[in-house]
């Protein structure tokens, strides 16, 4: 998008000089309060808003050049409540642009069976109709519709926006996975900070009266805010939420402190000095912390034990789940499992502590920045 | 006597079923006008409705035609253009057009109006055309409200269409108007449940078109 312009007739500057080079097989979420121009950002790509100066390219080509519903029909589209088609069943409501395209009703229906299935909806529901499904499943089914022709591009409106918090985490997840696996060029609007750090590649943060405010990755967006209205716009705790791009990999466990249940007396007397043992099961699962002063060697699970929580998988968490695991662990200590939930070590609150000062240190992930930056750390750490 | 052995009387006579004062004759001659009178009434109703409600553009001039259709009195209209043309049939359709274009027109306006603007957005936005959108996504969804529309104009029409009998016309006026005339209330009477039953027809036949018609998704059933 170049240097876009948009004014309505009644002389509302919705999008103004808005400039944007949207990357290819990514998510780009644009993002800002209500009333900041996503709307009609969006709806310029496809048309159902024309520019009233500025030029968008797509490919390099001027959208202009094509005729509107055959770039229409390249782009699928999703909006808030799902818009289906209430007199359809779902498998023809899937079907709706590959029949639009020509494509016969027997085959339009197969790829539209295949779509729910990739949507993760239930083969059962195709003879249902949209009044018949949860918000959730109408979601679902709009982006399925959406897909149904596999245009390259994807422009969805706030398409989460109306569903229970439990349902859109679930939306979100399937949309990434969806993503991974079909690579498609997406433009996702949402006023929900959170949903644009969690889904973008790149996030366009939008402030009143149309302007780009900053265009960075998630990541960016947490450490170096363009301003102050962007960091307003982030909340308080970004320096947390930071933290979610950073890999617990990197923490040193102890096992230092790890008991069996059945442990003997030398193993207690080997562990003497740890403040909290961590008591586990037979097979390595976290049963519980336990004081080391007065137990009794050969049944430890016997004695009253402290609730270990809900403990992370190194590798696969995040920095942030791990310091969470930690914060509200009895103890201090967050419980390190394996993928099966045995439990491979512990660690401090300290040690996390410094792994956060350390990855801060070296900078955002995924780019070249160095510790020469020092305002970038003071801002986060404790 | 009362009404009930008025209408025992007409319907048992013999000679009440045949010939071209015969029930069955009268009966097909009222289902005619009434189906002519309505096909007209939808062929300018139908189309203008569905437009204006699709563009949102107009809904003034609808509202201002059907309020001032409805102010003329179809009997008034019948004499005044049998005056200024003659006896036939038109003196008889433009009255009866005139009553059953504004409930066509004013449903119809207002069914594809007041529908859920999200999926005529979601149509546009995958690239149907205006056409497409207005047949396939609009049309199907308002059909309810705009059969509603078309079925209180049968139902008008029916009922009106007895005065076609003023301009010697057949239908089933004539028993009523005949019988008014002849003092014979036998006549009068059994032509007025003639209208009655067919009214009720009228009536059964637009539930089983809305059955037949109007998609499950739609109904909610
Ligand atoms: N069709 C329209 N006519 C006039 N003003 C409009 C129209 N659509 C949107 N606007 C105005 O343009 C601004 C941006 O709207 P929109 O793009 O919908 O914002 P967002 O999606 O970020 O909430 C708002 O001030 C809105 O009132
Ligand atoms: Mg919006």
């Amino acid at each position: 998008m170049d240097s876009v312009t948009k004014r309505y007739p009644d002389g509302t500057v919705a999008v103004d000089r808005l400039s944007l080079e949207i990357p290819d097989r990514s998510i780009t979420v644009l993002v800002g309060p209500s009333g900041c121009g996503k709307t009609t950002t969006l709806r310029m790509i496809n048309r159902m808003v024309e520019p009233s100066e500025g030029t968008i390219l797509l490919d390099g080509e001027d959208l202009q050049r094509q005729p509107v519903t055959t770039l229409r029909r390249s782009m699928g589209y999703v909006i808030q409540n799902a818009g289906l088609f209430q007199h359809r069943t779902i498998l023809d409501n899937i079907a709706t642009v590959p029949r639009m395209l020509g494509r016969g009703k027997q085959k339009s229906r197969e790829r539209a069976a295949e779509l729910m299935e990739r949507v993760g909806l239930d083969a059962s529901l195709a003879k249902r109709y949209p009044y018949q499904l949860s918000g959730g499943q109408q979601q679902r089914v709009g982006v399925a519709r959406a897909l149904a022709a596999d245009p390259p591009v994807l422009l969805m409106d706030e398409p989460f926006s109306a569903v229970d918090p439990v349902v859109r985490k679930g939306l979100q997840d399937e949309l990434l996975r969806i993503q991974d696996e079909l690579g498609k060029t997406i433009v996702f609007v949402t006023h929900d900070i959170d949903e644009a750090i969690k889904l973008g590649t790149m996030v366009a943060v939008m402030r009143t009266g149309g302007r780009l405010a900053q265009f960075a990755p998630p990541a960016e967006l947490l450490s170096d805010p363009a301003d102050a209205f962007v960091e307003d716009f982030l909340g308080a705790d970004r320096g947390i939420r930071r933290l979610s791009f950073f890999s617990s990999a990197g923490l040193e466990l102890t096992r230092g402190p790890v008991v069996r249940a059945d442990a003997g007396a030398e193993r207690l007397a080997a562990a003497d000095g740890a403040p909290h043992l961590l008591v586990t099961d037979a097979d390595g699962r976290p049963l519980g912390w336990a004081e080391p002063r007065g137990l009794s060697a050969g049944d430890l699970a016997a004695g009253p034990l402290l609730s270990c929580g809900r403990p992370f998988v190194p590798g696969t968490d995040s920095l942030r789940a791990a310091l969470d695991c930690a914060v509200l662990s009895p103890t201090g200590w967050a419980v390190a499992v394996d993928a099966d939930g045995r439990v491979i070590g512990v660690v401090s609150q300290q040690t996390i502590g410094e792994a956060i000062r350390s990855a801060h240190g070296a900078g955002s992930p995924g780019d070249e920045r160095t510790a020469e930056e020092p305002a970038d750390v003071t801002k986060v750490a404790p | 006597m009362n009404v009930l052995n008025f209408v025992n009387a007409f319907f048992s006579d013999g000679a009440h079923w045949h010939g071209y004062d015969g029930i069955p004759t009268r009966l097909v001659e009222h289902v005619q006008y009434t189906l002519m009178a309505l096909g007209l009434a939808a062929a300018i109703g139908l189309p203008v409705g569905l437009l204006t409600g699709h563009t949102g553009r107009g809904g003034n001039a609808v509202a201002f035609v059907a309020t001032a259709a409805r102010a003329l009195p179809s009997f008034g209209l019948l004499v005044l253009i049998a005056v200024v043309v003659g006896i036939g049939l038109l003196p008889v359709m433009i009255p009866l057009v005139v009553l059953a274009v504004p409930p066509i027109l004013v449903t119809t306006y207002e069914a594809v109006r007041s529908l859920d603007p999200a999926p005529v957005d979601a149509a546009r936005g995958m690239g149907m055309t205006e056409t497409g959108i207005l047949f396939r996504v609009e049309l199907p969804v308002a059909l309810p409200l705009v059969l509603s529309g078309l079925r209180s104009a049968a139902i008008q029409v029916v009922s009106t269409a007895t005065i076609a009998a003023y301009v010697s016309l057949g239908g089933l006026g004539r028993y009523i108007i005949d019988g008014l005339y002849q003092r014979d209330y036998e006549k009068v009477v059994g032509g007025a449940a003639l209208v009655a039953l067919l009214a009720l027809v009228t009536l059964a036949v637009f539930w089983a078109a809305g059955r037949f018609v109007v998609s499950p998704g739609v109904r909610r059933r």
